[in-house]
């Protein structure tokens, strides 16, 4: 709490540099309610005895839960959200780098809630213990249990600490080119200077962490540039890369980029998901040549592959303009995502490659003769052999998401939205893609927004610490 | 009585006649005042396929920036909960002074020109190419306005984290 505290400083150092006063205030009062509250638990809660795994567990998803709701806090005052509700739906989809909006008059909003907005994804897609784990804490033994806890299943490096530190050398290295390359395309497209730069940032930290929140309304159609096209789609890929992967080009190791098994599986799912979608547009007949097919087509593909959520068309537009077949190909890429240890939500790739693997070896079981022995291998910075726990393990999470995504069309068709809409508003959200069909708006019942709420939370902490945490208050008020 | 029912027959087909061409003449007015009135964003993006092609009238606000291509712009009109993008001439956004951001409200401008649901010259963009552009209302810059209470709630605030710190202190000795 403190360190989201500390962090709010930064919009307010943007506020000052805008001259907006009352935005301003917003941040102030959000951090000093976060600093009493931070005090107090320190002061109630604070203990010297290393946490267990569960506690480690239940610490990331409560703090997740914290997070949304002081982070909410400067985005209701604002006064641009129509109830603290939708102020915690925009900020856990921030904090989830989900980028579903219930937002009002985005245009009209200061920028110094815009860069919160945009900064929360950027928090988020490392990890709010990540956070905690580089800047606010020195040698603390629970480290690694919370590490887990965010979804991050492999370390870079031997100290999780280092590895936290890494991840966000990588990130703000990324975050300084990636800017200043969007600054100065904006500038090129017609943008104010200031403004461009402004843009720049905001539009790298929720493409590179996979959000999808823009400044603007229209999304990405604001500035309509190829060019910011071509360039978000380079930095969503990016951020869909294990921050692994990123450590071993870093260090000169490029063949791994060709031989990793996420990568070849995001290459492979691309091709083939972007051949349904782009015969799906071709039946429907709307982009009759190849840059349009590009422009809408493949650029929703990779948006949704690598669970940003850039819109290059009207939410709407996905109903009433494409056909079943180009909106099933959306869809299944928001399913699967993108790799293990990124900023990305969903399935993820290593986990279809390894069902995939596995699916191979089954086949090649029956097809060879009792006695042989088949081995599976698999290359993931290093090769290794395919076991039944590893297998197990992909199929246990992949089941759990896909239940998770059909919870929440459940949710939606009970709400009366239609079976194909509710689904691909759940799976956008269970997935943190932030892809809009129009199911998502200030209308929309509060049952609804707080199953995306749940959803986006569930997907981006990847259930176990969601299950501890469940856990936890089962046996906590059946007294054990 | 016959040649009474054909003059009854008669009176009514004139009556008709004169009923249908009233009806015709209101449906047709009715027509051309519609097509007259701006269609909204939600309405074009919802019919894009009826709209393709035919000249429309839009108006709204003016939003972020005018981003100037060669000889044209891009403008970003937003009618209510939906922007969509302009492509206009330079000369034809010569008028535009204010665009809508947190300070300052934007022009009312009323655009009419042609609808593309998948513009073939902007790699399928839904977009209306200008015609003309008539002002409607000009925007104006905002002058913020201090909130008082949100000022007072920050010192009151600030008294309470002096407050637990002092308790934090006393506690420790």
């Amino acid at each position: 709490m403190l360190g989201l505290a500390f962090t709010m400083l930064i919009p307010v150092l943007v506020g000052v540099a805008f001259c907006e006063v009352n935005p301003v205030l917003d941040f102030l009062i959000a951090i000093e309610i976060a600093v009493i509250v931070g005090l107090i638990l320190n002061k109630i809660c604070y203990t010297e005895k290393n946490p267990s795994w569960m506690q480690g567990m239940i610490i990331v998803s409560l703090s997740w839960l914290v997070a949304m709701i002081l982070g909410a806090i400067p985005l209701y005052l604002s006064g641009h959200w129509a109830s603290y509700l939708d102020a915690c739906f925009d900020s856990m989809s921030g904090f989830a780098t989900t980028g579903l909006i219930l937002v009002q008059d985005l245009d009209h909003l200061s920028r110094t809630h815009n860069f919160w907005r945009h900064l929360i994804m950027f928090i988020g897609g490392q990890g709010i213990a990540i956070v905690a784990l580089s800047f606010f804490i020195r040698g603390f033994s629970g480290a690694f249990k919370m590490y887990i806890g965010e979804a991050r299943d492999e370390k870079i490096l031997p100290n999780v600490i280092h590895t936290a530190r890494f991840i966000w050398l990588v990130s703000i290295v990324y975050f300084v080119l990636g800017t200043l390359t969007l600054g100065l395309a904006g500038i090129f497209s017609g943008l104010k200077p200031a403004n461009a730069f402004f843009h720049g940032a905001c539009l790298f930290m929720a493409a590179f962490d996979t959000g999808g929140f823009t400044p603007q309304s229209q999304n990405i159609m604001y500035y309509h540039s190829l060019l910011f096209e071509v360039l978000t789609i380079i930095i969503m890929v990016l951020g869909a890369l294990n921050f692994k992967l990123h450590y071993h080009l870093w260090t000169g190791n490029r063949r791994e980029i060709r031989r990793n098994i996420e990568t070849v599986t995001l290459f492979i799912s691309i091709m083939i998901l972007f051949t349904l979608t782009a015969v799906g547009l071709t039946q429907a007949g709307i982009y009759p040549n190849a840059l349009m097919l590009f422009r809408k087509g493949f650029y929703q593909l990779v948006s949704a592959h690598t669970g940003t959520g850039y819109q290059s068309i009207y939410a709407p537009q996905f109903i009433t303009e494409w056909n079943h077949l180009a909106f099933i190909g959306v869809l299944c890429a928001m399913a699967l995502g993108g790799a293990v240890c990124s900023t990305t939500g969903a399935i993820k790739n290593l986990r279809v490659g390894i069902i995939f693997k596995t699916l191979i070896e089954e086949v090649k079981r029956i097809m060879l003769p009792e006695k042989s022995v088949v081995v599976q291998k698999l290359h993931h910075i290093q090769d290794i052999f395919l076991t039944d726990k590893l297998a197990r393990s992909a199929l246990l999470i992949t089941v759990i998401y896909l239940a998770l995504y059909g919870l929440g069309a459940i949710v939606g068709m009970i709400l009366g939205h239609p079976f194909l809409n509710a689904l691909f508003e759940s799976t956008s959200a269970g997935a943190n893609v932030g892809l809009s069909c129009g199911i998502t708006n200030v209308d929309m019942a509060s049952a609804l927004k707080i199953t995306y709420i749940l959803q986006m939370w569930a997907g981006r902490l990847e259930f176990m610490s969601i299950f501890a945490l469940i856990g936890f208050f089962v046996a906590t008020i059946k007294g054990k | 009585m016959i040649d009474n029912g054909k003059t009854e027959k008669q009176k009514n087909r004139k009556t008709k006649k004169v009923l249908m061409s009233f009806l015709g003449f209101w449906f047709f007015s009715f027509l051309v005042s519609a097509y007259a009135q701006p269609v909204t964003s939600t309405e074009l993006i919802n019919n894009a396929k009826e709209y393709d092609g035919s000249t429309v009238a839009y108006e709204g606000e003016v939003i972020g920036d005018i981003m100037r291509r060669g000889d044209f712009v891009w403008l970003n009109v937003k009618d209510g909960k939906i922007a969509l993008g302009i492509w206009a001439h330079n000369s034809l956004a010569k008028e535009i002074e204010f665009t809508g951001e947190y300070k300052s409200k934007g022009d009312r401008i009323q655009v009419s020109g042609i609808f593309n649901r998948a513009c073939l010259e902007h790699g399928g963009e839904l977009d209306i190419h200008a015609k003309s552009i008539k002002k409607l209302n000009s925007g104006k810059m905002i002058k913020e306005k201090l909130i008082i209470g949100k000022r007072n709630l920050v010192i009151m605030l600030s008294g309470v984290i002096f407050l637990v710190w002092i308790l934090m202190l006393l506690k420790r000795r």
